[in-house]
């Protein structure tokens, strides 16, 4: 448990009041923690959040497509027809796509029936006179069916019967005609996956949830705190004590900050051994990163805390910014596909410069130097944030 | 600087409602001033503008010889407030409010630990001083708030309506501490809606609309009105009905 025992002295009475700056700022913190620990619904949320998310996105919200319905329709009922049907039937065992073969069915008709219920997510039709064609004229065609509703899904599941059926196209033309199949595939693509070699999904998305999750901390924690003191009246109470408006923020903030330190390294921790993400950079380099990521979102709570009267109001202002900074930040998709508007609009998210430094540094080992702009970016932002915070605070209404 | 609060022409407009219309008026040190007037007549208004809440629209006002207007933060160092809504920390205990309100108003470590001390002998709370203050009956949280507001010996303490919602002995019991803070030299500025707690003032004012109606001792108040309450001033004052 988070315990603060505050024991500190004015050894004399001249530093009395430089020391009373800070004794102010040390009773807010000490109440603050105080607070929380007895709060241990949200304590508990703060704490599992980091855990539950990585594991949630990480393994649930992926873009892998696995176990694909598949279903065959065969019309043509030769050799052929059934070496063809079999790739699919058994691609799973040669390690092409993954799917799950659904059984035949008799006709285009039933196959749409399959599709529109949802039974199967591929219907592939072999047409009669696949052989013969395919002998007599050395060509032939097939068609696929896509249920297409999912777009990614979709095209996923195509590209992967086509892999199939190019193997297939292969296999029988070097029987067939005797060719040389080393001159027919002379030039051979292998791929490289620099920094993320086997395009491990979870690698591209934990040091995004991180940052979106100490997004949430900062901003929608802190924002609702200080509200919550607005309506049961502590704020106005504390408004007629002489704490000063730096004080009041420079208290508010640190509780925050810490807190979302120790969330990052929680799910920094999970991420490594949990998830094997790899630490290329300087963790001092992370950390540093992390904590001006979180005076900034701690920032934006407090301004959205100034702007809002209920924390019905902040919640929502809260939620609206979130959203909108979590599409756009290219944890999702990436940034440089979006139109070039959205990319504008980006220019002023925080969470897109954080999610950068966050993969940069971690997967590829960037330094301080090459992130220099996003360092000064977000260093503007914390700073603008937390000015206009406390330009918007006031004691008095 | 004798006088506690002064005010002259003190005015607030929100918009073009006036909530308080050029009010004068004079707190003495060690006085007990009652504050009444119905609900909306500006007497929370007033208040929050004495405590550096609010701007005045115009007028001048001190409180405890510091300007409202270039000197809030003097006068808060110098004033405690407690408002009609109760406004400790419920999730905190007894012992951690008055050290969190003591901190903030700069209080030592040994000035600390001797206050918490004496609040809890005197309230008798030393059974629940670790307690969450939420789990205490409202008359309970309402004298540790005072106590609280107290903490600093302030010059002025403002109660606004600080006895809403508690059974009579209770009252009497919260009337008896301000009784004894005012004997200690402390100013005390109080509204309320109770008539019997109107006639333990030293002066009363009555506010009506944004004004003030009257202002005088209890007793010269009943006199000029000729009636033998505090009440049946009110009712010809404030409600505008004769008392007879």
């Amino acid at each position: 448990m988070i315990y603060i025992i505050t024991t500190w002295f004015a050894p004399s009475s001249i530093h009395r009041s430089s020391l009373l700056i800070m004794q102010r700022i040390l009773y807010m913190i000490e109440k603050e923690f105080k607070q929380l620990r007895r709060n241990k619904v949200l304590l508990r949320m703060m704490l599992a959040a980091p855990v539950m998310q990585l594991i949630l996105l990480a393994y649930a919200a992926n873009f892998e497509v696995k176990n694909l319905k598949i279903a065959i329709v065969d019309q043509d009922h030769t050799t052929y027809a059934q070496r063809l049907a079999g790739k699919f039937r058994y691609a799973e065992r040669r390690q092409i796509g993954n799917f799950l073969f659904q059984g035949y069915l008799p006709n285009s008709k039933s196959a749409y029936e399959e599709l529109l219920a949802g039974r199967a997510d591929l219907v592939l039709i072999i047409p009669p006179h696949f052989e013969r064609d395919l002998g007599k004229e050395n060509q032939a065609s097939v068609q696929l069916l896509v249920n297409a509703i999912d777009g990614t899904k979709g095209g996923i599941a195509s590209g992967y019967a086509q892999t199939i059926i190019r193997d297939f196209n292969l296999a029988i033309r070097t029987e067939n005609i005797d060719f040389d199949a080393g001159s027919l595939a002379g030039l051979n693509v292998t791929n490289q996956y620099w920094y993320n070699p086997r395009l491990e999904y979870k690698t591209f998305m934990v040091p995004g949830i991180l940052f979106e999750l100490m997004l949430l901390i900062g901003g929608m924690i802190a924002a609702l705190n200080i509200v919550r003191e607005k309506e049961i009246g502590t704020q106005e109470q504390l408004n007629v004590t002489p704490i000063k408006k730096h004080e009041f923020i420079l208290g508010k903030l640190t509780p925050f900050v810490i807190i979302g330190l120790i969330q990052f390294t929680l799910g920094l921790v999970v991420g490594r051994f949990l998830f094997q993400i790899p630490i290329e950079g300087s963790l001092l380099l992370i950390y540093g990163f992390a904590f001006l990521f979180m005076l900034l979102s701690v920032g934006l709570g407090l301004l959205i805390s100034a702007i809002s009267d209920t924390q019905q109001q902040a919640m929502f202002v809260v939620f609206f910014c979130l959203v909108i900074f979590i599409l756009l930040s290219g944890l999702f998709s990436s940034t440089q596909d979006m139109p070039q508007w959205a990319q504008y609009l980006n220019l002023l998210n925080p969470l897109k410069y954080i999610i950068e430094v966050g993969r940069n540094v971690l997967l590829k080992g960037s330094t301080l130097r090459d992130m220099q702009s996003q360092f000064f970016t977000l260093l503007g932002m914390a700073i603008a944030l937390i000015g206009l915070a406390s330009w918007r605070y006031r004691k008095t209404v | 600087m004798d006088k506690a609060v002064t005010t002259h022409k003190l005015t607030k407009k929100f918009g073009d409602f006036v909530a308080t219309d050029e009010i004068t008026f004079e707190v003495a040190q060690g006085e007990i001033f009652g504050f009444l007037g119905a609900n909306g007549a500006g007497k929370t208004t007033a208040m929050r503008m004495l405590c550096g809440l609010l701007t005045p629209t115009s007028g001048e006002a001190t409180v405890a010889g510091y300007d409202v207007y270039t000197q809030p933060e003097q006068i808060k160092q110098r004033i405690g407030y407690m408002s009609q809504r109760f406004s400790l920390y419920e999730d905190l205990t007894v012992r951690d409010n008055i050290r969190f309100y003591g901190g903030i108003y700069g209080l030592s470590r040994a000035e600390l630990k001797t206050k918490s001390a004496s609040i809890i002998r005197e309230l008798g709370l030393d059974s629940v001083a670790d307690a969450l203050v939420e789990s205490l009956p409202l008359g309970w949280k309402q004298r540790l708030a005072f106590s609280v507001a107290l903490i600093h010996d302030p010059k002025v303490v403002f109660l606004d309506e600080p006895t809403g919602g508690v059974d009579p002995i209770t009252r009497r019991q919260f009337w008896d501490k301000i009784y004894e803070a005012a004997h200690n030299g402390t100013t005390i500025f109080v509204t309320t809606h109770y008539m019997d707690e109107a006639e333990y003032c030293d002066r009363v004012s009555i506010m009506v609309d944004g004004r003030i109606k009257a202002l005088d001792t209890p007793t010269e108040l009943k006199r000029t009105y000729g009636v033998d309450s505090m009440d049946g001033v009110f009712q010809i004052l404030a409600r505008g009905t004769s008392g007879k």
